[in-house]
């Protein structure tokens, strides 16, 4: 019997398969990559905001300490926006009428609110704690980064699950001494996993990783 | 649903069968004792809703292809998405104090059926979410029921008015300022002659005084008084017997022995959360026998991780004859006292229909409402009150009899809709019992100006029918729906030439005024209220009216030339003249912070009561109608509330509708089948409505509810139920006699939540009487086979609990099933309304149902409640087959149910032997209403479709209170998380907390020797479990009622 099809097609039929193979190789790592890349996660991009607030200048130039503005971290699972009248404690004294200002004053004179885009948006269904991680030990930088050499606030971590669930397996790893959570330049020792397991003791840490932790 | 509506039941063979023993010891419905064939293939046929598609029905391959194709390419496009951009918005200036994040509470009060209760409100970032009780007040004691629990989605009810209406066009509030000032310098000239202003009861001191103010200077206008639903049968009563109003309190904790002529005190009316919580005290029977070895693992495992944990499992392993004191009987000792010496009180209710109060009684005699009187009249002959013998009842010596045993200690209590006779009675045998004092107390009257609103409103529509009405101001209200059918309210209100109405929704009644302008709702407004107790309590607002409403208090100061004073400067001033204190800051900001007003409970008067000469009414003959506020809608004033609506009434676990119940002897002589459409004819005059048989009704007598049949009540109640206001008559408002029925021939289909799930033969709730359990104490546990499945034949070592070990007791003794924890659980996990063809479905979402089970004969049944939310059992089978485990368990013992894992195969709730998971079939949850966001409780997720959910132990209440104690380096301490079903309930029936830790309260009562799991036999292993109901029957009347 005849040969139905021609020898080239042998060819075709490899890099069919093999391309095939490729391919979805591709699409899986593209798909892959997208997801973990800043633009699906966001890090590393900066939102536009009413009013370009440098996280820089306030904490490095001026040294305010965090909880100036963001007034609730320690008692609330939400960390707390400065209110316009906090803002202008400082600003009806210095830069009173520097232009970039212009919307702080605009909410101050008509008492409408300032609309600040979020950078850290966690889906409707995880419910974050800022007061508990505060309060055991996981400083801000931890998930935050360093806020204090950010001129323009942006994210670090994908704030993920598999990102969150890191710490929360093995606390140890990141757990800091309770007096240096505010202090974005602190360093964990050589021995942080020893000196962590120190401090999960200390602080009583839990594995939290039942899903109602996070999710209800 | 019910599946043989067309069948009639052969009731003759259905008591045979109950009889004989063949049917279940515990049904839910007459079907399932009768075991018709339509029954058995309904419940076989479990999935018959989800077998069908709502879309298409049949589908074939290729649709199947296509939307199979479709949903891929859909889901994964939305796959696709990226966060939506968000915003936050910080305040411009932050209140002080105020914690971002933290929910604030504030004590408020909410008038109904004249009189407040005290709650406490959360507030969200400005936003009212939640409604608890105060437990400082005396109403509430920490309760609510689910009129207080679903007023929050009253406040946020889209169809509210919204604007201020003249001749139903949009005007402004200074538009109808204008209007109204004219109207009142016209009055002047006549010293306001032709002035009339109707309200409901009003208890507010303020508005009382605003009023009376007003009256003064216009000496000829007049004030009336019209609450549907008000109690006029107790003020004649008290009228009758003492010659004066007084109000009658019961302190039901001191009584031993309780009567209840048709008083449903238990579940409405004014105290009822107090009654309910002191009558459940009194029924606690705590002991300190704890559970048999052999059921005693429950408890077991709680010991298992404790610090002294190999201490206990070493005495846990010791033989039963070993008398070292095992640790759930010192929990049990704890808790109790010796068996012999448990104590209960003891409830005989008369009534026609069954009530909550029905189901706790002791002893349950349905009987006529009409037939009520001749009882209470023989029963004062027995103790030697009245001149009259009454109607003989078989039971009235033995009652008379357990009365004087225990004077002074026992109370007869009569209904709101009973007449003034039995009032009269129930005050003359109190007073020759010796309860004056000790087990009820009279204080002056809480309202403004008590007086008897049918002779009040029916005053108001002859002088509108005589058109001496020029100018008519209606505060709240619907009189036009609600006002007694013989005044024709309607036509009536024409004639007055300026009319005006201040409500809620632009209502039936407003349609006929010219004006009508928008009210603000409780939560919106200041004001000040009065408990049963006369405490007064600062009605403050939680939020900015969201329209605009306005309340009585501005328009009073509108009249009075103060336009624009607000209702708080008007609250504060009048207290300012009413107290003398130091200073009033101090005074304002206690009482406004604690949500009571110290010292200011009506006064006590010793008044004695003189009892009736004659009887006021006979029995007819034949068929009579009994008319009642809706069980959950009320007077209709929240019939457009769809938690309230979608709550199965407790009796007939219908749903979204209203019914015209019927005994089933009386449904076999008629004829009448479940669901057949009747014309019923009282007076002359007819509505048609569908026919619920409901076993334990009086026969010869029908009782149907108004709050139904609204016209213009909003999107969701009007054309539902049918009004019988219409049946309604100033002469009888509670109905009366001489009623006709016809069956139209039509069929009427319900939504009930009873029939979706069946029991089989088993034996849900475990009762015994006070002396079976004094000689089986463990009688709720002791048919128990000796364990089929050992707990410990598992592959699986047990899981060590470490740290907390969360678990629930119900205490079935003290239920009351008024399904207070069924909304408060809506409202604190916002639960979607479904509507009444998915509740026809099975699909309601309620986290928390109130199974209703009968027991004994059809026509006296003994009634039983049960609350079931999910089990949290340790083998969970729906955790087994869940393909995504997106349900699994905790570390700390909680069945968790993961929202965003789960992809809506449903095979958990297949698997449940409980049947308490809930689909959401549909996207139930509004997306679109933007009024209902605010609602929400931000600590917990809004499901949307293809997701399954189920009652969390309220997670986000244990996480809140762990994070806090936590942050403190404690444990929490026993009570500091309250379910929210917990906290509404009025009996404290349901406790919630640590199981590891034996001293806490839900420990103790998991060791109680009631203790019973719920189909323990399928190794479930529940961490909610029940403690047996037990039942005090007086000996005497052994043979007299089952």
């Amino acid at each position: 019997m005849a040969q139905i099809f021609h020898r080239g097609t042998n060819t075709i039929s490899r890099v069919s398969i093999f391309g095939g193979v490729l391919l979805i190789g591709c699409i899986i790592t593209a798909a892959y990559t997208i997801d973990r890349g800043s633009f699906n996660s966001d890090v590393a991009v900066v939102k536009e905001q009413p009013v370009a607030f440098s996280h820089k200048h306030h904490v490095s130039d001026d040294g305010i300490d965090c909880r100036y503005c963001h007034t609730s971290v320690e008692t609330s699972h939400f960390a707390g926006l400065p209110a316009t009248e906090i803002c202008m404690s400082c600003h009806s004294q210095i830069w009173a009428n520097a232009n970039i200002l212009e919307p702080v004053r605009a909410s101050w004179r008509t008492g409408e609110s300032l609309a600040w885009t979020r950078v850290h948006d966690l889906p409707e269904f995880v419910y974050f704690n800022h007061s508990i991680h505060v309060n055991k030990g996981i400083g801000c930088a931890s998930c935050h980064g360093r806020v204090d050499q950010m001129p323009l606030m942006f994210k670090v971590n994908t704030l993920y699950m598999n990102w969150c669930l890191d710490c929360h397996r093995q606390p140890e790893k990141y757990v800091r001494p309770k007096e240096q959570v505010f202090n974005m330049a602190y360093q964990p020792p050589a021995n942080q996993l020893e000196f962590g397991r120190k401090l999960v003791a200390e602080y009583h840490i839990q594995k939290l990783t039942d899903c109602y932790t996070c999710h209800r | 649903m019910t599946p043989s509506d067309k069948t009639v039941l052969d009731l003759d063979r259905l008591r045979a069968r109950l009889k004989a023993g063949q049917g279940p010891m515990y049904w839910k419905s007459l079907e399932e004792v009768a075991e018709t064939p339509e029954f058995q293939a309904f419940v076989d046929d479990e999935l018959s809703a989800v077998r069908t598609p709502d879309w298409l029905d049949p589908a074939n391959r290729r649709t199947f292809m296509k939307l199979m194709g479709a949903s891929i390419g859909l889901a994964g496009l939305t796959a696709c998405t990226k966060q939506p951009k968000e915003t936050i918005v910080p305040y411009v200036r932050q209140p002080e104090e105020f914690v971002p994040g933290k929910p604030l509470f504030y004590a408020t009060a909410m008038t109904m059926g004249g009189f407040g209760t005290g709650l406490l409100i959360e507030s969200h970032l400005g936003r009212p979410t939640k409604v608890e009780g105060n437990p400082d007040h005396p109403n509430s004691l920490g309760a609510s029921d689910y009129f207080h629990q679903a007023s929050v989605l009253q406040l946020y009810d889209p169809d509210r008015s919204q604007a201020v209406l003249n001749r139903g066009r949009i005007s402004s509030w200074i538009a109808f300022q204008a209007a109204m000032m004219q109207e009142r310098e016209r009055a002047n000239l006549n010293k306001g002659a032709g002035v009339r202003i109707l309200t409901e009861t009003v208890v507010s001191p303020t508005l009382g005084a605003q009023i009376k103010e007003f009256l003064q200077q216009l000496p000829a206008a007049k004030w009336h008084q019209w609450d549907a639903a008000g109690r006029h049968g107790a003020f004649a009563g008290a009228q009758g017997a003492f010659g004066r109003p007084v109000n009658p309190i019961y302190q039901l904790e001191q009584a031993d022995v309780i009567v209840s002529l048709d008083a449903d005190f238990l579940s409405c009316g004014p105290g009822n959360l107090r009654y309910a919580q002191h009558f459940a005290n009194r029924r606690r029977a705590l002991t300190n026998v704890a559970q048999k070895e052999r059921s005693k693992q429950d408890i077991q495992e709680g010991y298992q991780a404790g610090p002294d944990a190999p201490l206990r499992n070493q005495a846990a392993s010791h033989s039963e004859e070993d008398t070292s004191p095992s640790p759930s009987l010192e929990q049990a000792k704890a808790a109790g006292v010796p068996v012999e010496q448990v104590t209960l009180n003891r409830l005989y209710v008369v009534e026609s229909a069954p009530s909550p109060t029905g189901g706790m009684a002791d002893h349950r005699f349905p009987m006529k409402a009409s037939e009520v009187e001749g009882f209470a009249w023989a029963l004062a002959a027995a103790l030697g009150v009245g001149g009259q013998s009454g109607t003989a009842h078989k039971a009235i010596p033995a009652i008379a009899k357990d009365l004087k045993a225990n004077a002074g200690k026992c109370v007869v209590i009569a209904g709101d809709y009973q007449p003034a006779a039995v009032h009269a009675l129930a005050h003359a045998m109190n007073q020759s019992l010796g309860a004056v004092g000790k087990t009820v107390v009279y204080t002056e009257p809480i309202d403004a100006n008590p007086v008897d609103q049918i002779a009040s409103i029916k005053e108001l529509v002859g002088d509108l029918n005589a058109g001496k009405v020029d100018t008519l101001v209606m505060f709240g209200g619907n009189p036009v729906y609600s006002a007694p059918v013989d005044f024709d309210f309607k036509s009536a209100l024409q004639k007055a030439k300026w009319r005006a109405h201040l409500s809620l929704y632009n209502d039936e009644t407003s349609e006929f005024c010219h004006w009508h302008v928008p009210q603000a709702h409780y939560l919106e407004s200041w004001s000040d209220t009065r408990a049963q107790d006369g405490t007064v309590t600062f009605v403050q607002p939680l939020i900015e009216p969201l329209y605009a409403g306005r309340s009585a208090h501005e328009i009073f100061s509108a009249l009075a030339g103060q336009s624009g004073k607000s209702p708080h400067d008007t609250v504060r001033e009048y207290w300012q003249t009413q107290r003398k204190d130091a200073d009033f800051e101090i005074f304002w900001q206690t009482s406004l912070h604690d949500g009571i007003v110290p010292n200011t409970a009506a006064a006590i008067v010793n008044v004695t009561a003189k009892a009736p000469a004659a009887p006021t009414q006979n029995p007819g003959q034949g068929m009579e109608i009994v008319l009642r506020p809706d069980p959950t809608v009320w007077d209709g004033s929240f019939s457009n509330n769809g938690w309230l609506q979608e709550c199965p009434k407790p009796q007939t676990k219908t749903t979204w509708d209203n019914a015209v119940w019927i005994s089933p002897a009386t449904a076999q002589q008629h004829g009448v089948a479940t669901g057949d459409e009747l014309e019923v004819k009282y007076q002359g005059r007819m509505v048609t409505g569908a026919a619920w048989i409901l076993p334990g009704h009086a026969n010869d007598s029908l009782t149907v509810h108004f709050g139904y049949g609204r016209t213009r009540g909003g999107r969701l109640c009007d054309e539902i139920g049918f009004n019988a206001y219409q049946l309604r008559t100033s002469a009888a408002p509670g109905g009366g006699g001489g009623v006709e029925i016809r069956k139209s021939g039509g069929t009427h289909y319900f939504a009930s939540t009873q029939h979706t799930q069946t029991m089989e033969s088993r034996e849900p709730v475990r009762i015994a009487t006070l002396e079976e359990f004094k000689k089986t104490p463990d009688f709720a546990t002791e048919k128990e086979p000796d364990r089929p499945v050992p707990k410990y034949m598992t592959l699986y070592p047990d899981y060590k609990y470490e740290g907390y070990k969360w678990g629930m007791a119900i205490d079935l003794n003290t239920c009351v099933g008024c399904s207070a924890c069924t909304i408060a659980c809506q409202a604190e996990n916002n639960i979607a309304v479904v509507g009444k063809a998915e509740v026809g479905k099975g699909r309601q979402m309620q986290w928390i149902r109130v199974d209703r089970y009968f027991k004994g004969n059809i026509d006296e049944p003994e009634l039983y409640y049960q609350p079931v939310p999910c089990m949290h059992c340790e083998n969970a089978p729906c955790e087994l087959v869940c393909p995504v485990a997106a349900t699994i368990h905790s570390g700390e013992g909680i069945n968790q149910m993961v929202y965003n894992r789960c992809v809506g195969t449903r095979y958990c709730s297949n698997n449940c032997p409980y049947k308490v998971r809930r689909f959401n079939f549909l996207s139930y949850t509004d997306w679109d209403t933007q009024s209902y966001y605010p609602l929400r409780n931000p600590d917990v997720t809004v499901r949307s479709r293809g997701v399954m959910e189920k009652c969390t132990y309220c997670i986000q209440r244990i996480n809140a209170a762990k994070i806090e104690s936590e942050k403190a380096n404690r444990r929490i301490a026993d009570g500091e998380v309250v379910p929210a079903c917990a906290q509404a309930c009025p009996t404290q029936a349901i406790t919630f907390g640590d199981i590891n830790d034996p001293k806490s309260k839900v420990a103790q009562l998991k060791a109680q020797v009631r203790n019973y799991s719920l189909l323990e036999e399928l190794n479930t292993r529940p961490r909610t479990t029940y403690l047996a109901r037990l039942r005090n029957p007086n000996p005497e009347l052994g043979g007299v009622t089952a």
